[in-house]
């Protein structure tokens, strides 16, 4: 094999979407560079497939059954090896973070990672300065390409055939080989707000600049009837409590109205909100990435239009 | 303890971005830097497990002079010393080549525990740490957000996606890469400042950069796909404008 080897990600079998739309830039670039599009899955057994792919590979062990990337490397490794594919395509998950670097490193290789975008070349686009630039990456030297594809940038096809049934392929992994103990998950103690379930949404970034400006964006969310809700770094300072985060590692809401004041819009923040039907944006850069996803947008000093805003809706409603 | 905490000089979050007149990267004339902000959390991390075990932390940067006035922050902090690995080429070399040589320069200090940020600012490349691992020959963990010194080794917070979390155990030495927000950071203090000017700052001349396994070609500004219709206007003008479209369009209002 020489063609492009996609690895999704399952959790009981059932495939994340990341893996789907990681499947999609496996198409896309295989169509590139001539050359045909399988899949793997790790796990303990069986799982999950798609159909329209060359191959299928269900690569399994007792000791992939928990994640750990000891585990995941040696498997792969081995796979990857006995495959020569000379793309090797993963979803940018937490758990590829995690353990795709080491694997490219084994190879002499480095993971192009978090991709949004495959040109003719082929060209890899990833994003610089949390979505201010875009970069052309190319591999350049000789060896298994390594890339992994950013959330919502391709679109996952739906799986409209049959799946295409796997190979089964079982590496040889020792206990021994595996240095961390992986526990079980977990989540915080229940939360008291759901925003999920939010119709209007105010969210507050780090350009309210300190804790006591929060009060303006708050008044605003109490003329609109709004929840508040709040990028990373104003849960990170304990401005407001976790339970307000919205992106990849806190809430995803989908309101009628998302209005953003101050928030730059990196991609761990947007996939948490993308899905809202109206976004609105406030900030003072016209290049801010949160543009990409507004449909109204205000290129502005917040302290000035975020008042302004709350007293036009006040009077709006009396 | 003596923990080893690889902390990044990254340009300032506001910092007006224009790319460079070759194309190839952004035009660094008239830039400020900060500490990439994960590794401040790194740092803090770092801090206070010394304090809570004792031991020695040391900060190491890669890049060029003006990332002593980063190393010098962290020492105001309270880290014990610094290694500055002087390279001018970072742009030459890619993730591979500066684990390497990151891997090199700590190789010689045999930390018990190393911290990295989980990703950068500038490059957001989130692999740094996690290749330094793989060449030193030890166990990692990515997005930690808790550490806790345990027999024999360390038990570790790790974030998942959607609110999900998960404990990991692993022997020493090992690396562990920090997600921001674990702790509150600390302020380096006057006393704190004073004392960083008595601390030692070693620097250490790196390497040729070697071939690399992949290349930046090209950066440019992200072409818009979206129609944002932009409202402009005074603040007055810009809010009324606002409203109509709250109550005709969004209809939330
Ligand atoms: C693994 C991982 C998980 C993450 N999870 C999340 C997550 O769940 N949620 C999340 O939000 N982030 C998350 N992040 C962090 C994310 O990458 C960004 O750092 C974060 O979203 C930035 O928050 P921000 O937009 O508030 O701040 P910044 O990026 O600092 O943006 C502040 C914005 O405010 C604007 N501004 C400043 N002053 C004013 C003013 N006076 N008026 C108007 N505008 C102004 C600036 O132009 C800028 O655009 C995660 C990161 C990683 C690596
Ligand atoms: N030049 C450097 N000097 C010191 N540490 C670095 C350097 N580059 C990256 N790192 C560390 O590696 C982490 C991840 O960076 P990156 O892989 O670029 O996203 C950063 O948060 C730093 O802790």
């Amino acid at each position: 094999m020489s063609g492009v080897l996609v690895v999704m990600e399952q959790r009981g079998g059932v495939l994340n979407r990341m893996s789907l739309e990681a499947v999609a830039a496996g198409r896309l670039l295989a169509a590139k560079v001539g050359a045909e599009c399988s899949v793997a899955v790790l796990g303990a057994g069986g799982g999950a497939g798609v159909s329209d792919v060359a191959k299928a590979y269900s690569v399994e062990h007792a000791l992939l059954k928990d994640y750990t990337a000891d585990g995941y490397c040696a498997a792969l490794e081995q796979l990857v090896k006995k495959l020569g594919p000379g793309y090797v395509v993963f979803p940018h998950t937490y758990q590829v973070r995690d353990f795709a670097p080491k694997l490219a490193t084994r190879f002499g290789q480095v993971l192009i990672s978090d991709v949004i975008g495959v040109q003719d070349g082929p060209v890899f686009v990833r994003q610089l300065l949390q979505g201010k630039l875009n970069a052309d990456y190319k591999q350049a030297g000789a060896g298994p390409c390594f890339v992994s594809v950013q959330a919502g940038s391709f679109r996952a096809d739906v799986e409209a055939g049959e799946a295409v049934a796997a190979e089964v392929f079982v590496p040889e992994i020792e206990a021994a080989q595996i240095r961390s103990k992986p526990g079980e998950l977990f989540r915080e103690s229940a939360q008291t707000v759901d925003l999920s379930a939010a119709q209007v949404i105010v969210s507050v970034g780090r350009g309210i600049g300190e804790q006591d400006n929060i009060g303006i964006v708050q008044e605003l969310a109490d003329a609109l009837g709004a929840e508040l809700a709040a990028s990373r770094p104003i849960c990170d300072n304990g401005w407001l409590p976790m339970e307000r985060q919205v992106g990849s590692s806190g809430q995803t809401v989908a309101p009628k109205l998302y209005l953003a004041v101050g928030i730059s819009g990196a991609i761990q923040h947007l996939v948490g909100m993308k899905g809202s039907k109206a976004v609105i944006a406030i900030n003072k850069d016209e290049h801010a990435p949160i543009f990409e996803v507004a449909d109204f947008g205000v290129v502005g000093d917040l302290f000035e239009v975020v008042p302004e805003l709350t007293k036009a809706i006040l009077a709006a409603r009396s | 303890m003596k923990i080893l905490v690889a902390v990044k000089q990254v340009p300032e979050r506001d910092a007006q971005i224009r790319v460079a007149a070759d194309g190839k990267w952004i035009d660094e004339g008239d830039l400020s830097y900060t500490i990439n902000e994960p590794d401040a959390y790194a740092l803090e991390e770092a801090l206070q497990l010394k304090e809570k075990n004792g031991g020695e932390v040391v900060v190491v940067c890669a890049g060029p002079e003006r990332v002593v006035s980063t190393l010098r922050e962290a020492l105001a902090k309270g880290a014990d010393r610094a290694i500055h690995l002087e390279a001018d080429d970072l742009g030459e070399r890619d993730t591979l080549g500066i684990a390497r040589m990151l891997a090199d320069a700590v190789k010689g200090e045999a930390p018990d525990l190393i911290l990295t940020g989980l990703q950068s600012e500038d490059l957001g490349l989130g692999q740094t740490g996690v290749v330094m691992a793989e060449l030193l020959g030890i166990p990692h963990a990515t997005i930690i957000m808790q550490v806790e010194v345990v027999d024999g080794g360390v038990k570790v917070k790790r974030e998942l996606e959607d609110g999900w979390f998960q404990h990991v155990e692993m022997p020493l030495p090992a690396l562990l890469t920090i997600q921001s927000g674990g702790n509150r950071l600390r302020y380096a203090t006057l006393m704190g400042i004073k004392k960083a000017k008595t601390k030692e700052t070693a620097t250490v001349l790196a390497g040729a950069a070697v071939a690399r396994a992949v290349s930046l070609e090209r950066v440019y500004l992200p072409e818009k796909q979206k129609k944002t219709e932009m409202l402009t206007g005074t603040s007055a003008e810009v809010a009324a404008k606002l409203v109509e479209k709250l109550k005709f369009e969004v209809r939330v209002l």
